[in-house]
């Protein structure tokens, strides 16, 4: 809820704190609330109802679409920036129970004592924009336990301090939850109390998440449970620092490409994005990128992709530090050249389509493909410059002859013909007379009515041959009676060879 | 007098040596064709019936003026050809200039199967110096390039092989009289560093993928020599 009030902010939707706003998620039976804000909570809205049922609690209730995805991202994003406090941190759980775990084992000391480390973690999230509940316990389970059900900014006393909280703090399973429930458990002293052999017995075949035996013991630290950090993504960055500023930075461009190149080679990856950035002596950061077709990691390649567009770098008066950085990188293992000699042609293509593509831009350069269809400029298909082309579902459609060069767009022509629906006698084209001598046609391709606009005409292709041996493909669109439109017109659509 | 010359692929004892072998050039380098009108895509379907069998992809380089012109090599119609999806890559660029510049990229990459470039006019940019680097870097490389000239006029160039090609009212239709059959072309190898000029009135036979020549002026020496028909395959 409040990643998406700030995101609302930046966007400069400011929203009234006494809106009532919901956030929605598609349940089985219609949208249901996924998360609220404080007047929506205070008029009534609970978490979990449908959207429909709370409109009509409170009917100026606003709603959005949630991001659960992107929350779940943003929590292993936050995670990595809480490594400021521990260098174990990990992103827990998701949904409704999403936090955070820190391991403060042995650095507590270094942000003044532990009530003071909880105080700095609130003070720094809050300036973010976040609330949290904040607990610090020996045990995973007990802090987990201890930031949802416990006093504000808990700090773990005891085991007196656990069996007073309600069994839903040992992270079960709603069904398990039930079943204490009924059997009358309902703080986690209650089932301290219980005879253990009895519950080892009663529980036996349960999993961990349905265990409540093993969950105590998790909570009690009976049970191991130690955090595995993920390692964060590396970062592919060549940097030169410079004593003098410097107005153009193409002598250190081979050093960084190499240097980069070999990061790449140790992490066994290819750069498909490059940023080239300068940092100028007044503090202003100038940046141009290049893309490659391929991973790659070849410092002559990465290097000629900017060759010709260092102009574009503004330099100012100057900068002293220059880095390059693969913000995209694809795993590339190492390859086995060919012991005959001679060049991978896939590898030599690509760079190839890397050297157009950086110089004359990736509008420029197109891979043709066929497409199922039998409109003729939507049988063609554009296909990424490298890579297999992907595979069609239908099979292609058995075309008649076609042209080898079409216009787009078809060309109008003047035509004068002996029969309405016949093949021209003479047409007019780029204000030259062409008298047709032979024909082969017409081959009648109808508009697709799944795509096209309605009221669009069917079209008669005729291939005509001139006095003078060329030969055209023409087409009429329309008939004369077909209602859509007055006269039939004609069209130059290609030239076969 | 129309004679049938034959021009076979293995070199026939009695077939005239001086004419060399019309078609593909032994030696990869540059070719220059010049089309006819804006109407005429016999010196496309010439370029593509040398280049379309041979395996790897094609780099297709077309200015600005030559597509709105002419058009755009369209993949149903190459594909009867012999070149099939994903092996053309279509690049499409503003000026003259660019094309040469991307034919030569283009020519230092081996795997391509060859290079063709289309330019409308006579651009000052494509010289005498122009042509000769792009023959020098296709000999080098290997990879035949195939320059299309649009309403052109035969400069100075250093193409090694320059054709000037239209088209000729097509063969009899087998099925329909009234229809065009297989493509006819007026070839005209006009300049050439090894082979010895003349005209040729081709007939492209596309189910064998083969170009038929017969020669448009009488030839003599030939007359007494009536061998079969003589062919030479595109690919």
């Amino acid at each position: 809820m409040e990643r998406w009030q700030r995101i609302q902010d930046q966007q400069g939707n400011v929203t009234p704190d006494d809106l009532p706003l919901a956030l929605t998620r598609e349940g089985p039976h219609g949208p249901v609330v996924h998360a609220l804000n404080r007047a929506a909570r205070l008029a009534g809205v609970t978490q979990g109802a449908r959207v429909v049922d709370m409109r009509a609690l409170c009917p100026g209730l606003q709603v959005d679409y949630a991001d659960p995805a992107g929350d779940q991202a943003a929590l292993g994003r936050m995670a990595l920036w809480a490594r400021r406090w521990c260098p174990w941190t990990v992103a827990d759980g998701g949904g409704d129970t999403a936090g955070l775990v820190l391991d403060t084992t042995g650095s507590d000391h270094l942000w003044g004592g532990e009530a003071a480390m909880l105080a700095g973690i609130e003070a720094e999230l809050s300036t973010l924009g976040y609330t949290a509940r904040l607990a610090l316990a020996p045990t995973w389970g007990a802090a987990w336990a201890l930031a949802r059900f416990g006093p504000v900014r808990a700090i773990w006393r005891g085991a007196a301090d656990l069996a007073v909280l309600p069994v839903a703090g040992l992270r079960l399973g709603a069904e398990t939850l039930l079943l204490l429930q009924r059997l009358g458990l309902k703080t986690v002293g209650d089932l301290a109390a219980v005879p253990r052999l009895g519950l080892a017995r009663r529980f036996a075949r349960a999993a961990l998440a349905d265990n409540p035996l093993l969950r105590l013991d998790q909570m009690t630290g009976h049970l191991a449970e130690p955090l595995a950090p993920p390692d964060a993504p590396p970062v592919f960055r060549a940097t030169v620092r410079l004593a003098e500023p410097i107005l153009d930075p193409t002598h250190h461009l081979p050093a960084l490409c190499a240097d980069l190149g070999a990061r790449l080679a140790a992490g066994n990856q290819g750069a498909r994005k490059l940023w080239l950035t300068v940092y100028r002596t007044d503090g202003e950061v100038s940046r141009i990128s290049a893309a490659t077709a391929a991973a790659s990691r070849d410092a002559a390649h990465l290097a000629f992709l900017f060759r010709d567009r260092l102009q574009a770098i503004k330099p100012g008066f100057g900068f002293d530090l220059i880095t390059l950085e693969a913000p995209v990188v694809e795993p590339l293992a190492l390859t086995q050249t060919r012991l005959g000699g001679g060049q991978d042609s896939t590898l030599a293509l690509s760079q190839l389509v890397d050297r157009l593509t950086t110089r004359f831009g990736a509008a420029a350069l197109s891979r043709p493909g066929l497409r199922a269809s039998h409109v003729p400029e939507r049988a063609e298909r554009q296909a990424p410059p490298v890579g297999p082309a992907p595979p069609l579902l239908p099979p292609l459609p058995d075309h008649g002859e076609r042209p080898l060069r079409l216009l787009a767009p078809p060309e109008e022509i003047r035509v004068l013909y002996a029969v309405p629906e016949g093949p021209p006698a003479q047409f007019v084209w780029r204000r030259q007379t062409h008298r047709t001598t032979r024909y082969q046609g017409p081959e009648r391709i109808a508009p697709e009515w799944w795509q096209d606009r309605p009221g669009t005409r069917l079209r008669d292709y005729f291939k005509v041959e001139d006095e003078a041996g060329c030969r055209y493909w023409l087409y009429r669109e329309g008939l004369h009676d077909d209602g859509r439109g007055g006269d039939p017109r004609w069209f130059v659509h290609g030239m076969f060879a | 007098m129309t004679r049938i010359v034959a021009f076979p692929k293995t070199g026939r004892p009695d077939a005239p040596q001086a004419a060399g072998r019309v078609g593909l050039p032994a030696a990869a380098s540059l070719t220059e064709v010049f089309a006819g009108a804006a109407g005429d895509a016999a010196a496309a379907g010439f370029v593509l019936a040398q280049l379309g069998r041979a395996g790897g992809p094609v780099l297709w380089i077309q200015d600005q003026l030559s597509r709105r012109e002419t058009g755009q090599p369209y993949l149903p119609g190459l594909r009867a050809q012999g070149l099939g999806a994903g092996r053309l890559l279509l690049l499409t660029l503003t000026r003259p200039a660019d094309v040469l510049v991307a034919a030569e990229e283009g020519l230092g990459c081996a795997a391509l199967a060859g290079v063709v470039a289309e330019i409308w006019g006579d651009p000052s940019a494509l010289c005498f110096t122009a042509t000769k680097r792009l023959a020098l870097r296709a000999e080098a490389q290997g990879v035949p390039c195939w320059l299309i000239r649009h309403g052109a006029t035969a400069d100075l160039s250093a193409a090694r092989d320059r054709w000037r090609i239209r088209s000729l009212p097509a063969a009899r239709h087998p099925d329909d009289p009234r229809a065009p059959g297989d493509p006819c072309w007026g070839l005209e190898l006009f300049r050439s560093r090894d082979k010895v000029p003349g005209r040729w009135q081709a007939r492209h036979d596309r189910a064998a993928d083969r170009i038929d020549l017969a020669a448009t002026v009488p030839d003599g020496t030939l007359a007494a020599d009536t061998g079969p028909a003589g062919q030479c395959h595109a690919g």
